[in-house]
């Protein structure tokens, strides 16, 4: 039976096949999840008191505080702002939104926060470094907000072949990537584009808004984005991006991609951005199974009159099985699918609004 | 010898993370708070953000009034007086 982790906006939910075994943090908003090595890693907000990084050895049942990410001292003539709203970049930890292993070493972590700054661990959280080469980039100060004040780092892609290769998503800033295990960065948001900026940035690939970005691992050069205007397919190791036509909507903020077979992969689509509920009130998944050419919309189990969930970026997951999924909406539903997609069981309808799911 | 400092945290503080009623050397704000992390390393994330600065949703008050200076935290502590550290009322 699988263990499964939610992070929801009030604690972090820890199931057991489809009963919930374990509740920490209740109360605190858990937003980023990494189990690893019977490791678990638990990102939470404590609102007024800040963002804290804790990490349990018995799957949740004792945790403790470790370091979490911290910026070094801002100078003092760092012109540093916001192009949109002018507002100085803070220098100071917001959120954590993304915590991913390195498999350099067997305690080495990626994260990704917001404000937008990548930081590596080489001691599972004892210290933490700014990745300074990305956040020096000058492209950094053209990020831009999305439903944050500031923008954040919410995808961190590692290539299984040569972990030295990294992917980073920003949202809004385009995804970066690195070959050089982060001594050096280069654009990697090509062949996107971006419906909400004048036409003659809308190609830009600094402006992009990617939501979410899966490898597949099985097949690396393979990756998926859900952006902000559309669904975009790199065949290429995110040298260049197709745009993927998808119905009943482009819009959205997940994606699972299957473990193996880089022609599969999940979404949830809703209504665009000034919405953002499922179309037609009727919550479905569309799954492709031929690299995007057709699309299937699966709605068995899932609610279909007056629906109006959201499923947050990380809010969709597959297993390594590549046929368990499951999904947590901001409705604080949790489903899940053991064929693929095909079908779904509601597990809860009551929990609080989840951030994040993972499996292990 | 004069009395010194006594810093107290708000219960909701005191939920997340062990910080005690400290009486602790300190003519301003921020040495009192230094001598507090001092103690405790802990707790300094939980007060202040990665500059230095006061919390945006923490209000610390001397002798009853908010004090002023939230990001270098100069303001004067007389001797004996309290220092409370609570949150902002922010957010629902």
């Amino acid at each position: 039976m699988e263990t499964l982790h939610v992070g929801t906006r009030k604690g972090l939910f820890t199931l057991r096949g489809a009963d919930i075994a374990r509740i920490s943090f209740l109360g605190a908003p858990v937003t980023a999840i990494l189990p690893r090595d019977g490791m678990l890693y638990a990102a939470v907000g404590h609102g007024h008191f800040g963002a804290k990084l804790h990490r349990s050895r018995d799957g949740g049942e004792t945790w403790e505080e470790i370091a979490a990410p911290r910026w070094p001292e801002k100078p003092a003539d760092a012109d540093d702002r916001n192009p949109m709203s002018g507002a100085a970049w803070p220098w100071s930890l917001d959120q954590i939104w993304i915590l991913e292993p390195d498999p350099r070493g067997p305690e080495a972590l990626w994260c990704g926060t917001i404000p937008g700054g990548l930081f590596h661990s080489p001691d599972g959280g004892a210290s933490w470094r700014l990745v300074r080469s990305l956040w020096d980039r000058p492209e950094r100060k053209q990020w831009m907000g999305g439903g944050y004040d500031f923008p954040g780092i919410h995808s961190i892609s590692v290539d299984p072949r040569d972990p030295r290769r990294v992917l980073a998503g920003v949202s809004t800033g385009g995804a970066w990537l690195t070959e050089d295990g982060g001594e050096s960065w280069s654009v990697a948001s090509r062949g996107m584009f971006a419906a909400y900026m004048p036409p003659e940035r809308a190609e830009d690939p600094v402006v992009q808004d990617p939501h979410r970005i899966v490898r597949c691992a099985g097949s690396p050069d393979v990756l998926w984005a859900q952006h902000h205007n559309g669904v975009f397919r790199s065949t290429d190791g995110a040298k260049s991006w197709k745009e993927i036509k998808i119905s009943p909507s482009s819009f959205g903020f997940a994606v699972a991609v299957h473990p193996r077979d880089p022609d599969t992969a999940w979404f949830v689509p809703a209504i665009k951005d000034e919405v953002r509920v499922p179309v037609e009130g009727a919550l479905v998944v569309t799954r492709t199974r031929d690299g995007g050419r057709s699309f299937e919309t699966l709605r068995s189990g899932l609610p279909q009159r007056h629906a109006y969930h959201l499923i947050y970026r990380h809010g969709l997951e597959v297993a390594p099985d590549s046929r368990t999924l499951a999904m947590g909406s901001t409705t604080g539903a949790l489903w899940l699918s053991r064929d693929a997609g095909d079908s779904w069981t509601a597990v809860s309808r009551d929990l609080p609004p989840v951030y994040c799911v993972r499996f292990g | 010898m004069p009395a010194v400092p006594r810093v107290t945290f708000t219960a909701n503080l005191r939920r997340l993370v062990d910080c005690p009623a400290a009486d602790v050397p300190g003519s301003t704000v921020g040495e009192a708070l230094e001598a507090v992390f001092s103690r405790s390393p802990g707790l300094r994330s939980y007060i202040v953000d990665d500059q230095g600065a006061l919390r945006r949703h923490v209000v610390v008050f001397v002798g009853g009034e908010p004090v002023r200076d939230r990001v270098r935290l100069t303001d004067a502590v007389p001797p004996g007086a309290e220092i409370a550290v609570m949150q902002a009322l922010s957010g629902g």
